[in-house]
């Protein structure tokens, strides 16, 4: 299929996304100016400092593209600092970080600790089981009434969706498993087919 | 605390996938060396990625001579209170215990560091031995290796720290990757050879030699003190950028700062690099290679 999937590469770990895509075949085009947006069907917000990207969507003139095509029904996967960049309310976050209050959920930046805590563990999910890495991972601390909870570790939310809205604590770009991607492009190609 | 990887059910801190995890979330960023709390929230108002928490730039310890050490926990631990971005800080070459001290104190990333004076000069730190993630400078691939197989999560060519002169760390990224490509053209028998010159296990050559990189990310340190530096580091193929010296020695550091910020993202993109290049007043003044002799040079220690 002739799709194309963005990777937000303002800052974080675009690049080991592009290759996830790559690895199943399917075409990713880097994101940094609101003109490249325009070719992608599909868009994923990777892990990163989500105060240093959320700055940067402010200067690159990307914000509300973004937030636009969003609104029109583009699907987007964000995972961790990408999830929080997504969720509708930031816990612990700057006061000037701005987020696209694309899925409704309250997500606490850091919660789970600085990096001497980052760990990784298998989770379940209604997708398959998946091992996940945390990096100094955010936690989804409220989940709104339309969201569903895909994935969890001990009875805690670390995946979720919300229509075309998919959303990771942890990083499935790390553990060379790309089924999470898998499921996202079939996302975008049921999008791509109505 | 000191204890690498540690199991409990399911779940584990500290392994290598972990570790280099929090350098893939560096990429595409800068990395600002601050020391105190105020210039920290520059720094992450600028947009820095993470912090370098260190009592004294580059620029000032070559200035100051004397032994450069860790820097004191009350200083780090206060930085680390007045941000939300990951917080660095330096060990001392071999000075595991300084490492066992920032760890204790919950750094995210130790810089095992040619900046601060050597404590061993044979031994570099086990850094299979710890939690937390260390990133190691190279002049070039021998080095790199050297360190990623005593467990670096992070390669930074080193640069001449201080200096605000880019020079050595072109050298040093043009040693580092030049090599790497030449390794991906060696033909099996060659990477014998190319492991015996480069000093480095050959299990890490053969490897490249079939991935085409490092096994780690590569960040650029040492003499970045504009815009059109970083983005010269990151066409040169470094994914992040450490500013140092560059910053807090310039005129007007917040500018300077968010203007490299952005010339690291769009490193590639010429009108974005000369808009942010424009009115940033003057950049710290720096020295040339020849105004400082062998003994000075932080980049040869290290072994």
């Amino acid at each position: 299929m002739n799709m194309q999937v963005g990777v937000l590469a303002l800052q974080g770990a675009f690049a080991a996304h592009s290759e996830c895509l790559t690895s199943i075949g399917v075409q990713s085009v880097e994101i940094r100016t609101p003109e490249q947006l325009g070719s992608v069907d599909a868009l994923l917000m990777p892990g990163g400092e989500s105060s240093t990207m959320s700055q940067l969507l402010e200067s690159s003139g990307l914000f509300d593209p973004i937030a636009a095509r969003i609104a029109d029904g583009m699907p987007v996967f964000g995972t961790c600092a990408g999830m929080i960049l997504l969720a509708s309310e930031i816990l612990d976050g700057r006061s000037d970080q701005r987020s696209f209050s694309a899925i409704d959920i309250s997500v606490r930046r850091n919660a789970f600790g600085r990096q001497v805590d980052s760990f990784e563990a298998n989770i379940d999910s209604s997708v398959g089981e998946f091992h996940g890495v945390f990096i100094r991972a955010p936690r989804i601390e409220r989940v709104g009434v339309g969201v569903e909870v895909l994935g969890s570790i001990n009875d805690e939310p670390v995946l979720v969706r919300q229509g075309n809205v998919l959303a990771a604590s942890f990083h499935p770009e790390l553990s060379n498993d790309a089924r999470l991607h898998e499921y996202f492009v079939s996302l975008t190609a049921k999008k791509k087919k109505v | 605390m000191t204890g690498m990887v540690s199991t409990n059910g399911s779940s584990s801190t500290g392994t290598q996938r972990v570790k280099r995890g929090l350098a893939e979330m560096l990429k595409g960023g800068v990395i600002m060396d601050v020391v105190n709390s105020d210039q920290a929230k520059i720094a992450e108002d600028a947009g820095a990625c993470a912090v370098m928490a260190l009592e004294r730039v580059p620029a000032d310890i070559r200035r100051d001579g004397g032994v450069a050490r860790m820097s004191d926990p009350e200083m780090i631990q206060a930085i680390q209170a007045s941000v939300h971005i990951p917080v660095m800080a330096k060990a001392r070459i071999g000075h595991f215990v300084e490492a066992q001290i920032l760890q204790s104190l919950g750094v995210d990333f130790i810089d095992e560091s040619e900046v601060l004076t050597p404590a061993d000069e044979t031994h570099h730190i086990d850094k299979f031995d710890f939690t937390i993630p260390f990133v190691c400078g190279a002049t070039n691939l021998g080095e790199a290796l050297r360190r990623i197989s005593e467990g670096a999560a992070l390669i930074r060519s080193k640069g001449e720290a201080g200096t605000g002169n880019i020079v050595e760390a072109v050298r040093h990224l043009r040693s580092i990757l030049g090599d790497i490509r030449k390794i991906t053209q060696a033909d099996s028998a060659e990477l014998f050879e190319w492991a015996k010159r480069l000093q480095a296990p050959l299990s890490l050559v053969q490897e490249i030699a079939e991935t085409g990189k490092l096994q780690v990310p590569l960040f650029c340190a040492g003499g970045i003190a504009t815009p059109a530096d970083a983005a010269l580091a990151m066409q040169l193929g470094a994914e992040s950028v450490f500013v140092g010296s560059g910053i807090f020695k310039s005129d007007d550091p917040a500018p300077r700062a968010k203007a490299i910020v952005e010339a690291t993202t769009h490193f590639r993109d010429a009108d974005v690099l000369a808009r942010v290049s424009r009115g940033l007043g003057v950049a710290m003044t720096g020295i040339a290679m020849d105004e400082i002799n062998d003994t000075q040079r932080f980049a040869s220690r290290g072994w």
